[in-house]
């Protein structure tokens, strides 16, 4: 579906608290147009609580439980099976969970929602750290990201959190951006039309975060898939199909160089030649796995 | 019984657009109605009718829609010029 | 019709008959046979309702909230270092003025394991907004249930409530209980009527708060929970006329002439009953409270000139919590700490904590005085 052409409705009403610039409420602009108003959004604490402005009024016009950091699947859970006993197969349950609440504190009870078959839509919008408390280091912080508590660079790589997920054998598993709304509405609506666990991420550029001019939020990500860094794509049922870019690369359309997307962010600033091999190096492995994966179809 | 339970409402940080440094201006002659900017506005500050109609109450002047823009239809204006 | 069984099998018995629609716990000794028995029910297609199997009571107790918060009947129960690990969501449940009605299973907590009963648990719970019931025996563990769903749900209170009992003492133990029909149930406990939902309302709970409307909040939760206390007193009446079983915020047993009234709860009040029983028999003038309601505290009910309150518990730097939470406000109280880590507190051991209080004594029974 053409851009021009998604749904014009919107769910979340001006004036919010986000950050000038901000990936999140791009994202989640696109997927509400997905996924309609029937949903029960389930937020755990993260930027997009911040984002809802204070009580008593809410920026988010669609039914939003707020709920512990580490708790989001579990809410989603109990959500689900309330629906199922009140007869309302119509509600998408949605939990919108930051990289902190997925990767890190919120992992058991993801864990648990998805081994359960729950029925539910997760979505981890990835901005690589603990965006709302202050830029701090999770999981996702890739390595050598400056973050608060890694002031010299990150020195752990990050955990490809899409194949944990997979390993659970869930109906549907996807990556995504802010810089492809048709492709990250198109998996949201398939997302919708599937039952059992759905799991999408969606990388998210932060600009106080990563250290980038808030007008770069969408180069960020699209420069992202460019080169490589975040490769997108959807597993159903466990089968991996690439997308758009990221699929060209696989049929041999050449990456754009790693260091143009890493001298765009001051996170990396401080990279010596060293840390910038070892980066690449890392993304190269991950496109040899996706490779193998890619050539035994 | 009290709890914290809110009501959407437009505006509820106020009017966002006093946030702004820069603030964007279409240059309608150039705009060729792709929806970029709408879609990709993090504020909803963005319609399209004619052209883009730039709620300037909201809009935060981040620049994406005039960085996103395919034919630099959308300039980023410093404030109170 | 009478049932024979242990206050776990019976409370699993008065959940399925309050007809939750989602139950979500996670086994913790000695719990463990509540929530299987639960979900045989559930599985025999007894209990009509969604039996989560979550992966840890910090879980649990999230999957019921917001279940709850769909508008729907939940129901949970834990123990120990369980009741410990939701201790986060207990406060997001008052707070969130969700009636979740939970059963924990008294037991020490650890390290080292300890798998037998004293109420440090519950009481680490006591600030968390919940109603507190502890219970004597296993036809009060029914009943209480049943009443705990009407009290929580009620409009004047809207809390959550958890019933504790002391494990293996009660909780392995078989004691007869009169259950009664489903029909009389469902007449005494009509369907949930939410204060709020999610479902089909485009609103927004728990987002930021700022100081003034969020003491509101708390403020609004203190009066509930003074309201409280007369609901109570009103369902424990109407469950009386309808089964005749009558019930208050605290249970006196010869208080009206006594001298000296011990104050206890759970089964060391039960067992205080034979106690006060030989004590009267030598000619002491000694009755006995038992607390059924820690939460609301019913400082109206010790309206006694001595007490000898028995802890089961201990707050380390101030002593046992009920003491503490009465002797400012009576003008005489002993206070006592027994049966800690699951040790016995028998007839016995009561009569000679009352000989010691006789004499001005007062302490960590066994180890202070003796």
């Amino acid at each position: 579906m053409a851009i021009k052409d998604l749904p014009k409705e919107e769910y979340i009403l001006k004036g919010h608290a986000a950050c000038p610039g901000c990936p999140i409420t791009i994202a989640l602009r696109t997927a509400l147009k997905a996924l309609g108003k029937n949903v029960i959004f389930v937020i755990p604490a993260s930027c997009s609580a911040v984002i809802q402005s204070l009580y008593p009024k809410t920026s988010f016009a669609f039914p939003t439980l707020n709920i512990a950091f580490e708790a989001s699947a579990a809410a989603a859970s109990g959500v689900a099976s309330a629906l199922k006993m009140l007869g309302r197969d119509d509600i998408t349950p949605v939990v919108w969970a930051g990289d902190g609440g997925t990767y890190d504190i919120g992992l058991q009870a993801l864990s648990g929602a998805l081994e359960r078959g729950t029925n539910f839509i997760y979505v981890c919008y990835n901005n690589q750290m603990y965006s709302n408390t202050g830029i701090q280091r999770s999981g996702a912080t890739p390595y050598g990201a400056w973050t608060t508590t890694t002031w010299s660079g990150k020195k752990e790589y990050e955990k490809n959190f899409a194949e944990i997920v997979m390993a659970h054998r869930i109906p549907y598993v996807a990556t995504a951006t802010i810089a492809y709304p048709e492709d990250l509405y198109r998996k949201m609506k398939k997302a919708k039309e599937m039952k059992g666990a759905r799991y999408i991420e969606i990388l998210a550029p932060c600009p106080p975060g990563w250290r980038f001019d808030m007008s770069k939020t969408v180069e960020m990500a699209r420069l992202a898939v460019e080169t490589g860094a975040w490769i997108l794509y959807e597993a159903i049922d466990g089968k991996i199909e690439f997308n758009l870019e990221s699929k060209k690369i696989l049929e041999g359309k050449e990456r754009k160089p790693v260091e143009e997307w890493l001298k765009m962010q001051g996170r990396f600033a401080h990279l010596r030649v060293e840390d910038i091999e070892k980066i690449k190096k890392w993304i190269d492995d991950k496109w040899e796995h996706y490779r193998k994966i890619y050539s035994m179809k | 019984m009290k709890t914290a339970i809110s009501y959407p409402t437009e505006g509820a940080m106020g009017k966002t657009g006093t946030w702004r440094v820069f603030k964007p201006v279409v240059d309608e002659q150039k705009c060729i109605k792709c929806y970029r900017c709408w879609i990709f506005c993090p504020d909803c500050a963005i319609e399209i009718e004619q052209f883009p109609v730039i709620d300037y109450n909201y809009c935060k002047g981040c620049g994406i829609c005039a960085n996103e823009c395919p034919v630099k239809a959308i300039s980023m204006e410093r404030e109170g010029k | 019709m009478i049932v024979i069984d242990t206050a776990n099998h019976i409370s699993a018995l008065a959940a399925k008959m309050a007809r939750p629609k989602v139950i979500a716990a996670y086994p913790i000794t000695p719990q463990t046979t509540i929530v299987e028995r639960l979900a045989e029910y559930v599985e025999k297609g007894q209990l009509d309702a969604e039996f989560i199997r979550v992966e840890s009571e910090h879980s649990a107790m999230t999957a019921c909230i917001a279940a709850e918060a769909c508008g729907v009947r939940t129901f949970t129960a834990t123990s120990s270092h369980g009741l410990l690990l939701m201790h986060e969501m207990l406060h997001w449940a008052g707070l969130a003025r969700l009636p979740v009605v939970m059963v924990n299973v008294n037991r020490a907590i650890g390290p080292g394991w300890n798998i037998w009963s004293d109420a440090n648990d519950s009481m680490a719970q006591r600030d968390t907004s919940w109603i507190h019931f502890y219970c004597s025996s296993n036809q009060e563990v029914f009943d209480t249930i049943i009443q705990a769903y009407k009290i929580a749900e009620s409009s004047e209170v809207m809390l959550p409530a958890m019933i504790s009992y002391d494990g293996f003492i009660l909780s392995h133990t078989s004691m007869p209980a009169e259950i009664p029909s489903q029909k009389e149930i469902d007449e005494f406990l009509p369907p949930f009527k939410p204060a709020w939902s999610i479902v089909d309302e485009a609103i927004t709970h728990g987002n930021i708060i700022e100081p003034l409307n969020y003491a509101k909040v708390r403020y609004d939760m203190m009066l509930s929970m003074e309201k409280a206390k007369k609901v109570i007193e009103e369902v424990g009446e109407d469950f009386g006329k309808k089964f005749g079983r009558y019930y208050g915020l605290v249970d006196e047993y010869k208080c009206d002439d006594a001298d000296y009234v011990i104050v206890a709860m759970a089964s060391i009040a039960s067992e205080a009953k034979f106690a006060v029983e030989r004590l009267r028999s030598r000619g002491e003038k000694v009755g006995v409270v038992n607390l059924r309601t820690h939460r609301p505290f019913p400082y109206e009910k010790l309206k006694y000139d001595k007490l000898i309150v028995i802890d089961r518990n201990i707050s380390p730097g101030l002593g046992g919590v009920v003491y503490n939470e009465i002797k400012g406000k009576v003008r005489e109280a002993y206070g006592f700490i027994a049966g800690i880590g699951g040790m016995d507190v028998s007839y016995k051991d009561i009569e000679r904590i009352y000989e010691l209080a006789k004499k001005g004594k007062e302490g960590f029974y066994l180890f202070e005085v003796s």
